[in-house]
């Protein structure tokens, strides 16, 4: 009888899941003695999250490969299964079947321990997003800042991996990532502090629930990426986030070039495999809170879409902005250092403050009454931010003049 | 103005993004073991024994000088001399290698044996799909593998071959002139050494005696 309760239960609890509706663990929680259904609860909204995510990471890999190789007129791998698709299973293998080799030299308990690290907090950091309507793992009211705190955690990991791996590269790296991801922490948080100002919440729920209203008859909606201070303070997040993520252009830290692969040189095997999925989780992380922050989260662009589960407009936005990642990687080259905190500090550091106040204005005009008084204070937010951008542009890259190089000895 | 570099560059990208898809003949990638390039005529991988006719035992050009085996920088050649000799393109009687072999695992494709063969006997081939199951034997190549016709030498390596034959060729005229030339002098000193023989005479004249040289 206990199993027959225990599988429509299940099945119940799964037909909820993807139909939008709440209390989706309720019945099959009642199953179990009260004492246990906290550890049961948390595993069943545990594992589903750890699972969709290692597939998302599974096929990023693969889309990331296959898109820098069509971005570079190459095919990416295609002999893997059809056109390549079964490339991160063999990768998987790979990675499982190889030696794990630690420096006779390094520190053996911090060298085991930094990708453990670095894991724990990256997977911490899902547990605040809203992935649907009713889909909240914690609804926490300090969310954004239980995310922001996980989240500069990885920067103690990282460096306990280059401090431990006893090599140079590993140390540089490290030092290169702490400087980065320090730097960039701090426009990262102020261009999301625009948004809570706004919101009046740290609780992404409610950030959610204040971008879930539609203007001009449903077609336009009321997401924060549409306001001029939400549009720069976005831009300025993804910039930020890739930078946070130790992706290209922002890869100084793991620049293969320069540094074999910075903190990742002494890893092998699985441990190596642990850094990288870390490295996507991350990237997964942050981009689900922009789309949570800037994109309306779950939310459908327009009204009339609704009736899709939600979920799939927030996974829909996090691959969007996953490929805009991948499309920028296969764009940009990489930075230096001075060049890269030159414009964390800057240029990013000043905008992002300077965005507050653009915030500022705009909550304040909002009770404007005259005629045009939306498209007014719209132009007036795009000025204020606009202006300060293109002079800041100027003033710091307008300077150097490129002339033609001479080789005295050469010719 | 500032990030209109990056907007430029991310179009570009793009572009080629669908055109690769669009136009397959932006594609630069050869899929390696279906499709293949043809070699170019000044690529180099391995040495091969040159044979000339159709028997690759009696064609060989190799006259076990060994100048190649000593020369090797990583010593990868090893040569046995014959005890006896057979006639090369010549004619001329020469020893021919009774082992020749390669270790292709060793030979780092230098091309210095072919530079210092007098004897345009060993040439670089084109072939480089070396990789072998056995790597003791299967690596170690002897003259039986090595040699290959101066038709497949013409066929990968064109314009050197013709060079080659025609130098090979210019050297038999040659040797064949000087040949002739000799057996002339030695038929014209026989006849006269035999007319002097002939016509006996007490006192020898030094003029008549004299070699024809």
């Amino acid at each position: 009888m206990i199993i027959g309760e225990f599988f429509r239960g299940l099945f119940l609890m799964i037909w909820r899941v993807a139909t939008d509706q709440p209390e989706a663990k309720a019945d099959l929680l009642a199953v179990f003695p009260p004492s246990a259904r906290p550890v049961i609860s948390a595993v069943l909204t545990v594992s589903p999250i750890i699972g969709i995510f290692a597939t998302l990471f599974a096929l990023t890999t693969l889309l990331e490969r296959k898109g820098l190789g069509r971005i570079q007129n190459r095919l990416g791998p295609n002999r893997v299964g059809p056109f390549g698709i079964l490339q991160p299973v063999a990768d998987g293998l790979k990675m499982l079947t190889k030696e794990d080799i630690i420096p006779r030299s390094a520190d053996a308990l911090v060298h085991f321990l930094a990708p453990v690290v670095l894991a724990v907090p990256t997977i911490l950091a899902f547990a605040v997003l809203p992935y649907g309507r009713n889909l909240v793992p914690v609804d926490m009211d300090a969310g954004i800042l239980f995310f922001f705190a996980v989240g500069a955690s990885t920067e103690l990991a990282i460096f306990m991996a280059g401090w431990s791996s006893r090599n140079k590269y590993s140390l540089l790296g490290a030092m290169r990532a702490i400087a980065q991801m320090i730097s960039y922490e701090i426009p990262l948080i102020i261009s999301s502090v625009s948004v809570i100002m706004i919101a009046g919440s740290l609780s992404p729920v409610e950030i959610i629930a204040q971008q879930g209203r539609y203007l001009a008859g449903g077609f336009v909606p009321h997401w924060f990426v549409l306001t001029p201070w939400g549009l720069a303070g976005f831009i300025m997040f993804l910039i930020a986030s890739l930078a946070e993520s130790n992706r290209s252009p922002f890869d100084i830290p793991e620049a293969e070039s320069e540094l074999i692969a910075g903190h990742l040189t002494e890893y092998s095997g699985f441990k190596y495999a642990l850094f990288f999925m870390a490295e996507y989780f991350g990237m997964f992380a942050v981009s689900g809170l922009a789309v949570t922050l800037f994109l309306g989260g779950w939310h459908a662009p327009f009204e009339f879409l609704e009736i899709v589960p939600s979920y799939v407009w927030f996974f829909a936005k996090l691959m969007g902005l996953v490929c805009l990642f991948i499309w920028v990687r296969g764009t940009v080259p990489r930075l230096r250092v001075d060049q890269l905190l030159n414009f964390a500090w800057k240029f990013m550091l000043p905008l992002s403050l300077l965005n507050l106040v653009v915030a500022a204005v705009w909550h304040f005009t909002a009770a404007w009454e005259f005629p045009g008084a939306g498209l007014g204070r719209w132009l007036l937010g795009a000025v204020m931010i606009g202006v300060p951008y293109v002079w800041l542009g100027r003033a710091l890259s307008g300077s150097k003049k490129i002339t033609q190089r001479t080789y005295r000895f050469a010719d | 103005m500032l990030g209109e570099g990056i907007i430029k560059g991310m179009v570009e990208t793009a572009r080629n993004f669908v055109g690769s898809y669009s136009d397959p003949e932006r594609l630069t990638t050869v899929e390696y073991p279906e499709d293949k390039i043809p070699a170019k005529e000044n690529a180099r991988n391995f040495p091969f024994l040159v044979y000339d006719g159709d028997d690759a035992a009696r064609g060989l050009r190799c006259v076990a000088c060994q100048i190649c085996e000593k020369e090797c920088p990583p010593k990868c050649i090893y040569i046995v001399k014959s005890k006896d000799k057979k006639p090369d393109y010549i004619g001329k009687p020469q020893f021919y290698p009774a082992v020749f072999d390669i270790d292709v695992s060793v030979c780092m494709s230098c091309q210095i044996c072919v530079e210092v063969c007098p004897f345009e006997a060993i040439k670089m081939d084109t072939e480089f799909e070396l990789s072998n199951p056995d790597r003791f034997g299967g690596l170690l190549q002897d003259k039986h593998r090595l040699a290959k016709s101066n038709e497949y030498y013409h066929k990968i390596h064109e314009t050197e071959a013709a060079e080659v034959d025609a130098r090979l060729a210019a050297e038999k005229a040659k040797a064949e002139a000087k040949a002739r030339a000799d057996a002339e002098a030695k038929a014209a000193a026989a006849a006269k050494a035999a007319t002097a023989a002939a016509t006996p005479k007490p006192a020898p004249n030094p003029t008549t005696v004299a070699p024809a040289k």
